[in-house]
């Protein structure tokens, strides 16, 4: 953090700032200098220690002072990469990612991240410069309405012409994107405020955002509702959703599971929120859901969603969702209860808070009730556990069943590694078959289903977690949409691994045209695998970017090269595992069908013993 | 479906009519009439909305402005504890043969003539929705030219004001 070394003490102390960001950083009364320097300034000062970007014309002038500054910049390929790999060093570590692009199509390459972080509620600035404010609206040299844009899909954008205006609005963007419910933020700079004279004040004086109030505090008699529903439902299930990572509320989660004895289902967003190991906890439900996580969801009398969204991936045909149940639906987002499925119980409010006060009502009711009783419930659902746990069939083709190299380098690499995944058939096997035991050990593109999210966000997740084991678990598709980060990767020092799971095709689409167009595999060929053209050779792009290349075709070496790929580590490692193109997710709730309809395997549906 | 009107305190700021009507476009809501303007503090503009909705989606409505940054307060006014008032501006044909008739709606509805010309007479009128309909009905037989008319403008009645009390607010959090 850059000291200043004017003015003399004793330094008037500026009015408090209402903002925890404004109040980072060492205090400045007034510093002549440009509004670039400001930009660089006040970034510091919010405490931003890594930015991702890519320079161009109209954010020229702040990489001038960036130059200089002690935030590590990281010079990416493609801005994509940019604003994924701040998506993903703020999914790892918490903290808010910064990118940071130039106008027109640098901005533009940033609306998939930024789209991608809305979905998912990722903490997250993009700073963009923008042509110079005699030119906006002339169609000038690479000028893009990005404010424009962006409106739908950011949380809030600002623009700013006026440099006096930098310490404040960058302010106000940390600010937003890291309360409430997270999400992405844009600032754009005109060119002309950047080259302007400005006087530099931290923290800022005016800052401006009378409409943002994010709800905190859950409402007491809401809670006592809940808690009491919790004490005598009979079927009770706690629907968890990435909602939980994000408000870093892990501990009272395990704490409310274990008190009220509840079988716990964690989603896509919410893998590694509570140990799969955990006694109570069912797996992931949704389309490609355990049995039993569905069939609980389904029986339930009471559904319990935590920071969850009923999204049609986990509900299926919402008007046969969880028929029976009662719902409780704790969020910080007050428009999310009862947008899909009407709240019997809504409760808004940050969900550690809500856990903590749930969990001392729910005590208070079991101390005048006694623990409920469950047992019925659970012999229920450990009968459907043991009846249909997670498997897979093995391959015909002789090639490597995609689901034991996942599951092998799960095995392998363990429970505190990072594992991010692309958008497909591996995302689904690795969300399935990894045993997650820690929250943000699981990244992926859930919202958005954005393929080539996997690499650019380990690189970033990678950054944010240096002593971490960071593996990229990617598909043949997703890997050739954003590989060029594997140069930033090389040349950073950002020793992330990739595992290819290299099934030559488009593969989740592969399934779908298995199943639903009679096999007939339209556009979904890529010949990058076994038998094929193998365009490109995983191996040699691989070592083409300074990276180590390997390739594993065999199963019996499935373990050996994971080991080699765990034993590097001053380099980034492709893993090329070449696997049979004709292994499906299951199970499966085929899309728009009820989940009463879910399908273990290929024409196989679970006996449910529908009137327990 | 149902008609509601929504009084949208914002902030005073460039793009913020267009962040609120992209949200109804976004979500498919469907905007009847909006209207912008001023209030007593230069910080802050009125956006009165009338929407088509159930009701179950008002809710989703509110809900999803309230998350836009720039919006401070809304209110739903009810037909009954508010006054609504739209501005039509209408050119009826008013030949020497028919503007004593033309004249006489315009005296029965409590309008106003604006300007005249031999050919034509442009009329000036407010009221609720109803009232500005029944007026077009009876002009309608002697020609309309041309009609503008502003979307609904609402205040709640009573001596309480929705600016001050959200001012108010601010104030306090601040």
């Amino acid at each position: 953090m850059a000291d200043a070394p004017h003015p003399t003490p004793p330094r008037p102390r500026p009015p408090k700032p209402a903002l925890a960001a404004a109040e980072r950083g060492a205090p400045v009364t007034g510093e002549p200098m440009t509004g670039a320097e400001s930009v660089v300034r006040s970034l510091e000062a919010v405490g931003v220690d890594t930015v991702f970007g890519i320079p161009g014309g109209a954010i020229l002038p702040v990489y001038d002072p960036l130059f200089d500054s002690s935030m590590r910049h990281i010079l990416v390929r493609h801005e994509q990469g940019a604003g994924h790999a701040a998506q993903g060093y703020a999914s790892a570590t918490g903290k808010v990612g910064v990118c940071m692009a130039t106008s027109g199509p640098g901005a533009t390459n940033l609306v998939t991240p930024l789209a991608d972080a809305h979905m998912d509620s990722v903490p997250m600035v993009a700073i963009t410069g923008q042509v110079a404010e005699s030119l906006i609206g002339t169609d000038g040299f690479q000028e893009a309405d990005i404010v424009g844009i962006t409106m739908p899909i950011t949380k809030h954008s600002f623009l700013i012409t006026d440099p006096a205006e930098i310490p404040a609005r960058i302010a106000e963007a940390f600010h937003i994107a890291s309360t409430g419910r997270p999400g992405p933020v844009l600032v754009d700079i005109a060119k002309s405020a950047m080259q302007a004279q400005t006087t530099h004040v931290w923290p800022p004086t005016h800052l401006d955002i009378p409409g943002y109030r994010p709800t905190a505090k859950p409402h007491l008699k809401q809670i006592k509702e809940a808690a009491r529903l919790l004490a005598t439902s009979r079927r009770p299930v706690l629907y968890v959703g990435g909602g939980a990572i994000r408000a870093n509320a892990a501990a009272e989660l395990e704490a409310l599971t274990n008190l009220s004895g509840a079988p716990v289902v964690t989603t896509l967003m919410a893998r590694g929120v509570l140990p799969d190991t955990h006694p109570q906890h069912l797996g992931m439900p949704g389309m490609h859901g355990t049995v039993a996580a569905v069939a609980a969801l389904q029986k339930a009398d009471l559904v319990v969603a935590l920071g969850a969204r009923f999204d049609d991936r986990v509900t299926g045909r919402l008007d046969s969702f969880a028929p029976g149940a009662t719902v409780v639906h704790a969020d910080i987002d007050p428009a999310e209860i009862s947008k899909n499925r009407v709240a019997d119980v809504p409760i808004v409010g940050d969900l550690k808070d809500v856990l903590v006060d749930l969990a001392a009502e729910l005590e208070r009711e079991q101390a005048q009730h006694g623990r409920p009783d469950v047992e019925g419930w659970w012999a229920t659902l450990d009968r459907l556990r043991d009846t249909y746990p997670l498997g897979w069939t093995p391959t015909e083709d002789g090639l490597l069943a995609p689901q034991h190299v996942i599951s092998r380098l799960g095995e392998i690499s363990g429970p505190d590694s990072i594992y991010v995944a692309g958008v497909g058939q591996h995302q689904m096997w690795a969300a399935q078959f990894i045993r997650y035991q820690h929250p943000r050990t699981w990244l992926n593109s859930g919202g958005l289903g954005t393929m080539g999210y996997s690499v650019p966000a380990a690189m970033g997740a990678q950054v944010g977690r240096p002593d971490a084991t960071v593996w990229a678990i990617d598909g043949d598709g997703c890997f050739q949409m954003t590989n060029q980060e594997l140069a930033t990767c090389a040349l950073e020092g950002i020793p992330i691994k990739v595992a290819i799971i290299n099934n030559s095709s488009l593969g989740m689409v592969r399934q779908w045209q298995t199943l639903f167009y009679d096999q007939r595999y339209s556009n979904t060929d890529l010949n990058t695998g076994h038998q094929s053209a193998q365009i490109p050779d995983f191996v040699k792009l691989a070592e083409a970017y300074g990276c180590v290349g390997l390739r594993c075709d065999k199963v019996a070496d499935v373990d050996a090269t994971i080991r080699k790929a765990e034993e590097i580590d001053d380099r980034p490692v492709v893993v090329d595992f070449v696997v049979s193109a004709d292994a499906m997710v299951w199970p499966m709730v085929a899309a728009g069908v009820s989940n009463d309809d879910i399908q273990y395997a290929h024409g196989i549906s679970p006996a449910f013993e529908r009137d327990e | 479906m149902t008609r509601h009107t929504l009084s949208v305190l914002v902030e005073n700021k460039p793009g913020v009519l267009t962040r609120v009507s992209a949200l109804f476009a976004r979500r498919a809501f469907n905007i009847h009439s909006l209207a912008v303007g001023p209030t007593e503090y230069p910080e802050i503009s009125r956006i009165t909305v009338v929407v088509d909705v159930e009701s179950n989606p008002l809710e989703q409505v509110t809900k999803q402005l309230n998350k836009l940054v720039n919006v401070i307060k809304i209110v739903e006014l009810a037909p009954t504890s508010s006054v609504q008032r739209e501005l039509l501006l209408v050119k009826v044909k008013a030949d020497d043969d028919a503007r004593t008739a033309v004249l006489q709606v315009v005296e029965l509805f409590r309008a106003h003539v604006v300007d005249v010309t031999p050919e034509a007479v442009t009329i000036e009128a407010t009221g609720g929705e109803d009232k500005l309909r029944a007026l077009l009905a009876s002009l309608e037989p002697y020609g309309i030219r041309e009609i503008v008319q502003s979307g609904a403008v609402a205040i709640g009645r009573g001596p309480k004001s929705m600016t001050d009390r959200a001012l108010e607010r601010i104030h306090r959090s601040a």
